[in-house]
């Protein structure tokens, strides 16, 4: 029948097309996901939820009264469309009533990130959780460990003797100087980017990654002995304890029973 | 004056096309509250939201939790359309139309593209895309057609920068210039298939008028939807196609008065039943 | 030959060193030197910006500066700078530098007040200058002219432009910038011990125990030194203390175990406070021996008024102004005033009239005893319930800081330094607040001793060098002297080669008051140096009326267009630090030498090549004749005098001051500067309008010969070829060796030489003064003093404005690190401008909360005389309690002041900067 024939070679041919096309386009979008060094406004939602979320429509953009959120277009490279800051041209100036998450639509920009309990159990904004990011210095280039009075960083951080304090080195080269140096703390760093702005080296030496590519995770296992409050960081440790490597992971008896001695 | 009145809905279209636009533009560079944000989701008068519901859609398929403020304002967006104003996005907000719209003139113009000449793709084929945008989404976990859509990238690009966004809108004109009249509009957006999808019953609604039809032909060589016309000369009737545009092209051109903008329940609906 | 990365950084520096040092260079690291550099070449210079005296190295490639390094043989800094002096190669090519001659013309190009700027050539610009000067001179006499000077002029281009006002013009009209903030110190030092600068110097803060600082970010505005005291401070954490009084907190109380937030002006009263502490209740401190030996005590007027203008009524005040301005003819004595100055008899809500207000700095000795009743009302209750700056701090806590403060100052064997800057100059009681500081010092007997003494720092980089050492204020003359002193003008006449009577005895019009007499039209052209004024000086929107509304013709010398170029007739292009050969003067009284490096841009030219040229328009008889100056003052007319001289009527100032024979004696080439260019002296590449050179060795000459003014008066300098062999030296420079610690016999040769035992105050001003009271002078007999400091007793008083309901707030103005001053220079370094934008109004969160302003709120500060606009931040690196806010004066777009009160201390005559009221609300 080649009615019949021909209306299953059109299925046939549309559902290719569709399968081709839907391969191509999950390829695609799947590469979108892959863009570790985004910065996103105050309250974004972990990546993958926020690139879900995010309508592109740039309410959060225009909410910024400094120009500093960028919505990305294509080219950018960053998932066109999304919200990012470029820290360097223009950083986050931590609004405390956070008008960019605020104005979030679809809660890509969530304010419960960026709230905290106020006395009287009401969610009050606090921009100071705000994690874009975290500030990393090459201490290589940053001229305050060269020994040059600059500290730039430290002085227009808004969390100035929190985030970012300074650490005193005598200069043995001297013996008569100080070598400030900023150090950056990952329990109040915001990420705003203010110290990647004004970092006065050609490229700054302090810059701003997002938090799981500058960070490290010690331990669950092991409690600073000196911080009381280290305790805290561990205390949604899995509770299976059991470890494994090469060594151990064939069970006893297989070990003693086989293999050469 | 047949010119102008042959142009009277084009430049009405125009002036609501650039109108939206405007105030989005003014919404994000001068703090006008009318309209903030994009086609994408948006507020109204800093009071109602609004957002695109096939956005929406492919933000359940994607298996997160949509927002309130998005879940009524794609509910607004669906019902003014699909109760009231049919697939007029596509001819009255989207800023895409005025490139598609120009690819058309031109390629009539020029040659190019004759109306009527055998298609190189379905115009089913928009079903399939959203069906396919639904799918990747859900594989993906991101609202798929919002990071390829064209109408997107113009409509933001216009807003908050362009970019290179201007490849993928050359790229539509020249597929609807030199591939396809029509093409990306009536053939492959899944936006508009989606609204052609939900319009179905909507009130507002173009009229034919058979009596008053000398069986021109000019509705049907400009109408980027003819699909939608089985009716002229035949009988009279509202378009009752949710793939109509309410364009208002066909009354246009028609110089035999045999089209009106009118609505979907008229007396003239039952005295066409009575005939 | 191959060097590793690190032997050639190694062989650079010791090279760089060593050939500054003059000394020879071991052959192969030479050649290594010269490989590894290809086309470099690397010349000893000094920091541009501020009075640390940061020595750096500059390198030179194609006729431009490519680089800089910090001089690791420079004693101050060993290599190191702060980001100012990191960007030196930065400042003098922003690319809107100042090219050629601008003037405001018409149509036709003739000079119009009203037109256009556009370029002329300089024997244009010198034309239309030298006429306009002699049309307004010949109306007005040498009163009518004036310039505006500089901290920041080498030591040459002050000494030219100084003698050829004082000499040639025979006006004393001329004050450079550091009146507004160096000249307290100077008042105090003058009046405390005869002699002006610090007597201690940078090796006070490796010795001292405590470092107390007064009004003196530090942290901010002397990097280099305070990493020096932060290095102090880690070397003994458990000895050494840090004390930070301040009006807000700032970076230096990152550093300090006291941080002490006072009420502005305050600072008087806890000085009291402390000498009362110890003349009542810690006796056993005070040095007895050093003060019988060294000391008297001395006390002068209260009613001394503000500073303001006279005229409390004067026409150009707006009305809102009328009620501040009052302040200048009498205040209604305060409760705290009342209690401060309840020995003097005043009681709340007397009238005090500013009967003194023309005698600010006459002052009288008094005994002990008086002394000793003077300081009774200043009890820590007192003195803490009206100090404490900080609302939310409890008034117990204060009382403990001042009680350890106490602690600090009296404990036997700690050494104690204290510094200050802006806090204490720009003070409406600026040279009180100094003099109470020595005050406690040489009652402990912590005076010019390693580790041990009162020492004012320096803003600008030749503020001490330039401004004071060279003397181009008002009333001064190189070394210390005065236009005054008949004796002091009969030397400079005869170091200058001028006929006795050419220089004028009456004291000229300081900064302030040239800008008053502008609007006054008392002064009708002025010239501006090395200086932006119309963005540095108090109450600007006056001046700004002044220079554009009145008849008057205006010159502004400068590198780049700042707001003074603006509001000006004729716009000079300015040669920059590295373009000309120059000297600078720290704060510790170095001196450093530097070559000139580079070619200047455009057809810029140095400050002292104007100065030079200027003079040639001029000839004796234009202006040796005689001039009425007011009543009772007439400068006779010298020409018979100077023909008898061997000068002609026809000579012009040129060949008399700078050409003459002993100048023409410095030859050009000279050995110090082989290799090196000297526009001045041969020209350039550029040949500027046909300028060739004036063919000899003008800076060498200048410098030679403003030397001859302190040699044998303790002012000694060294010759001008050993200053480009060293790392700078501090003066005096007595046998070729340097003086570590003035005043002081194991150290200064001329301490020895008094043979007064370990200490002698030899400075020879203000030795003889009345014996009195405390309520005044008593009798005619006078008493002497040779070799004595004095300790004043000085009272508080309330500032000229304070915050009342309608300007609920304090201002403070200042600084920021990143930027110099008016900006004029850093905001055209890109990292630098990035780095700090604009200024911004740093506010607490309680008072912003109070407007409801967010962080970041562009918000108007307006007071009684003007208004701004700013942005708010709470956050930042400056957090003042709640009352106060403080905005930095680098940025044009916030020109701050346009705000700010041009009060006065009565004696130094330099500006308070720090506190007048304001009210702020959303723009």
């Amino acid at each position: 029948m080649p009615e019949r024939r021909k209306f299953l070679l059109t299925m046939a041919r549309g559902v290719g097309a569709a399968t081709i096309g839907g391969l191509a386009w999950t390829g695609f979008l799947d590469g979108k996901k892959a863009y570790p060094t985004v910065l996103r406004p105050p309250g974004a939602a972990p990546e993958k939820d926020f690139l879900a979320t995010c309508t592109k429509c740039g309410l959060c953009v225009t909410a910024c009264p400094y120009q500093a959120l960028i919505l990305a277009k294509p080219g950018d490279e960053r998932p066109i469309g999304t919200p990012y800051f470029r820290m360097r041209e223009a950083p986050c100036r931590m609004c405390r009533d956070i008008p960019c998450t605020v104005s979030c639509p679809t809660g890509a920009l969530d304010r419960s990130l960026v709230s905290e309990k106020d006395d009287h159990g009401n969610m009050m904004l606090d921009v100071n959780k705000t994690r874009i990011g975290l500030a990393v210095i090459d201490r290589e280039t940053c001229i305050a460990f060269w020994g040059i009075q600059c500290d730039t960083c430290y002085r227009t951080c808004p969390l100035i003797d929190k985030a970012v304090t300074i650490e005193y080195l005598r200069n043995e080269r001297t013996g008569k100087h100080t070598i400030m140096a900023p150090v950056v703390h990952s329990d109040h760093c915001t990420g705003c980017g203010m110290c990647e702005r004004a970092c006065v080296t050609k490229k700054a030496s302090i810059f701003v990654l997002p938090r799981e590519l500058a960070m490290g995770e010690s331990s669950a296992r092991y409690v600073k002995g000196w911080e009381s409050t280290d305790e805290e960081r561990i205390s949604d440790a899995p509770e299976d304890t059991t470890t494994v490597t090469p060594r151990s992971e064939k069970p006893p008896l297989d070990y003693l029973n086989k293999g050469d001695l | 004056m047949p010119s102008m009145r042959g142009y009277r809905f084009m430049f009405f279209r125009r002036i609501s096309q650039t109108a939206i636009i405007g105030l989005f533009l003014g919404g994000h560079l001068l703090g006008w509250q009318v309209l903030q944000g994009n086609l994408s989701s948006s507020w109204l008068l800093h009071t109602v939201p609004l957002a695109d519901p096939f956005a929406v859609l492919q933000m359940f398929a994607t298996r997160h939790v949509v927002a309130t403020e998005a879940l009524i304002g794609g509910l607004i967006i669906a019902l003014f359309f699909g109760l009231l104003a049919g697939r007029s996005f596509c001819s009255w907000v989207c800023p895409l139309n005025m490139v598609t719209d120009a690819a058309g003139w031109l390629g009539e113009k020029a040659g190019l593209i004759h109306p009527g000449k055998s298609p190189v793709i379905s115009r089913k084929t928009r079903y399939g895309v959203i069906g396919v945008s639904l799918a990747v989404s859900l594989s993906t976990g991101l609202a798929a057609f919002e990071w390829i859509s064209p109408i997107a990238m113009l409509h933001r690009g216009i807003i908050f920068g362009m970019g290179m966004g201007w490849t993928l809108v050359l790229a539509v004109f020249f597929f609807d210039l030199f591939v396809q009249r029509d093409g990306f509009c009536g053939h492959l957006c899944p936006l508009g298939g989606f609204y052609a999808l939900i319009t179905g019953f909507s009130l507002i609604r173009i009229r034919h008028d058979k009596e008053k039809c000398t069986l021109c032909r000019k509705c049907l060589d400009i109408c980027p939807e003819q699909q939608v016309l089985p009716m002229i000369g035949q009988i009279s009737s509202a378009v009752t196609s949710g793939e109509c545009t309410n364009c208002g092209r066909c009354i246009e051109v028609c110089n035999d008065h045999a089209m009106k903008f009118g609505i979907r329940f008229s007396p003239a609906k039952q005295r066409t039943r009575i005939a | 030959m191959k060097l590793t990365r690190r032997e050639l950084l190694k062989t650079t520096a010791v090279v760089a060193a060593a050939t500054a040092a003059g000394m020879s260079v071991p052959r192969e690291l030479e050649a290594a030197a010269k490989h590894t550099e290809a086309g470099w070449r690397w010349d000893k210079a000094v920091c541009r910006f501020c009075g640390t005296g940061c020595g750096i190295m500059v390198a030179t490639k194609g006729d431009r500066i490519v680089a800089v390094k910090g001089d690791p043989a420079a004693p101050v800094n060993m290599g190191l700078n702060c980001i100012k002096g990191y960007f030196n190669a930065k400042i003098i090519y922003g690319a809107d530098r100042l090219t050629e001659p601008l003037m405001r013309v018409n149509a036709k190009g003739e000079f119009d007040k009203k037109g256009k700027f556009r370029p002329i050539t300089w024997k244009r610009a010198f034309e239309e200058m030298a006429k306009q000067f002699k049309k307004y001179y010949s109306q007005l006499g040498p009163t009518g002219v004036a310039v505006f000077g500089s901290g920041q002029y080498t030591v040459q281009e002050g000494y030219a432009a100084a003698k050829l006002m004082k000499a040639g013009f025979r006006s004393n009209n001329i004050d450079p910038n550091a009146r507004l903030c160096m000249a307290s110190a100077v008042a105090a030092f003058i009046e405390t011990f005869g002699i002006d600068e610090p007597a201690g110097n940078y090796d006070d803060m490796h010795h001292s125990d405590t470092i107390v600082l007064w009004g003196a970010n530090m942290a901010e505005m002397h990097p280099v030194l305070w990493s020096k005291i932060t290095n102090r401070k880690l070397s003994d954490t458990k000895r050494v203390r840090v004390v930070n009084l301040t009006t807000f907190s700032n970076r230096c109380s990152n550093l300090a175990d006291i941080e002490v937030v006072i009420k502005p002006n305050t600072d008087l009263a806890i000085q009291n406070y402390l000498l009362r502490e110890i003349v009542y209740n810690r006796p056993q401190a005070i040095d007895g021996d050093f003060v019988n030996q060294n000391c008297i005590f001395a006390t002068g007027y209260v009613d001394i008024g503000y500073g303001l203008r006279p005229q409390t009524d004067h026409p150009k005040y707006k009305k809102a102004e009328l009620d501040t301005a009052s302040r200048e003819a009498f205040k209604i004595i305060t409760k705290d005033e009342a209690i401060a100055m309840g020995t003097l008899g005043f009681k709340e809500g007397d009238k005090m009239e500013m009967k003194h207000a023309g005698q600010a700095g006459n002052h009288w000795a008094i005994s002990f005893e008086d002394f000793k009743k003077g300081l009774e009302p200043y009890t820590l209750d007192f003195v803490a319930a009206l100090a404490k700056g900080d609302p939310d701090e409890s008034l117990e806590s204060f009382k403990k800081k001042l009680t350890a403060l106490a602690d600090l100052y009296t404990e036997k064997d700690r050494k104690v330094v204290s510094f200050w800057t802006m806090g204490f100059n720009q003070h409406v009681r600026g040279t009180w607040v100094n003099e109470q500081v020595y005050a406690i010092h040489l009652l402990l007997g912590k005076q010019s001793q390693p580790g041990n003494g009162a020492f004012s720092l320096t803003g600008q980089p030749s503020a001490c060098g330039t401004a004071r050492e060279v003397g181009t204020f008002a009333h001064r003359l190189p070394a210390d002297m005065v236009v005054m002193n008949p004796k002091h003008r009969a030397m400079s006449e005869k170091i200058w080669k001028v006929p006795e009577g050419t220089l004028n005895p009456v004291v000229g019009s300081h900064f302030i008051k040239i800008l008053r007499d502008l609007e006054d039209g008392k002064i009708r052209w002025a010239w501006v140096q090395v200086n932006n004024p119309w963005q540095n000086a108090n109450n600007a929107n006056h001046w700004i009326a002044a220079a554009r509304e009145m008849d008057n013709f205006i010159v502004v010398s400068d590198a780049y267009p700042s707001i003074s170029a603006k509001v000006a007739d004729l716009i000079l292009p300015a040669a920059m630090i590295f373009e000309k050969w120059g000297a600078y003067g720290n704060a510790e009284r170095r001196t450093q030498h530097w070559r000139q490096q580079v070619t200047p841009i455009g057809k810029a030219m140095s400050d002292t090549w104007q100065t030079v040229e200027f003079a040639k328009h001029f000839t004796l008889a234009d202006v040796w004749k005689e001039w009425k100056i007011n009543d009772t003052n007439t400068l006779p007319d010298v020409r018979s005098k100077a023909r008898e001289m061997g000068y002609k009527d026809s000579d012009t100032l040129y060949d008399v001051l700078f050409a003459n024979k002993e100048a023409k004696g410095y030859a050009w080439p000279d050995p110090i500067g082989k290799g090196f260019l000297n526009s001045e002296a041969a020209g350039d590449k550029r040949n500027v309008e046909g300028f060739k050179g004036y063919g000899f060795f003008l800076q060498k000459y200048l410098w030679e010969e403003y030397r001859k003014f302190g040699i044998d008066h303790a002012h000694d300098l060294a010759d001008f070829d050993t200053y480009h062999k060293v790392r700078g030296l501090r003066w005096p420079v007595v046998d070729g060796k340097e003086t570590l610690w003035r005043f002081n016999a194991e150290y200064d040769p001329y301490a020895k030489k008094e043979n007064h035992g370990k200490f002698a105050f030899y400075g020879p001003a203000g030795k003889e003064i009345p014996k009195g009271d405390l309520s005044g002078p008593k009798g005619e007999d006078k008493v002497k003093l040779p070799n004595k400091a004095k300790i004043f007793l000085r009272h508080y008083i309330d500032p000229a404005e304070i915050p009342d309901t309608e300007y609920p707030l304090w201002l403070c103005t200042g600084r920021v690190l990143e930027h110099w001053h008016t900006g004029t220079m850093t905001m055209r370094v890109p990292e630098l401008y990035r780095a700090v934008p604009e200024a911004l109004c740093y506010m607490s969160a309680g008072d912003a909360k109070k407007n409801s302003f967010k962080d970041g709120d562009l918000i108007w500060i307006e007071s009684r005389r003007g208004k701004v606009k700013a942005r708010v931040e709470t956050r930042g690196r400056n957090l003042p309690p709640q009352g106060l806010v403080f905005i930095p004066f680098f940025d044009e777009q916030v020109l701050i002041n346009k705000v700010t009160l041009d009060a006065t201390c009565p004696i130094s005559k330099e500006p308070d900067f720090k506190k007048c009221a304001v009210k702020v609300y959303k723009a």
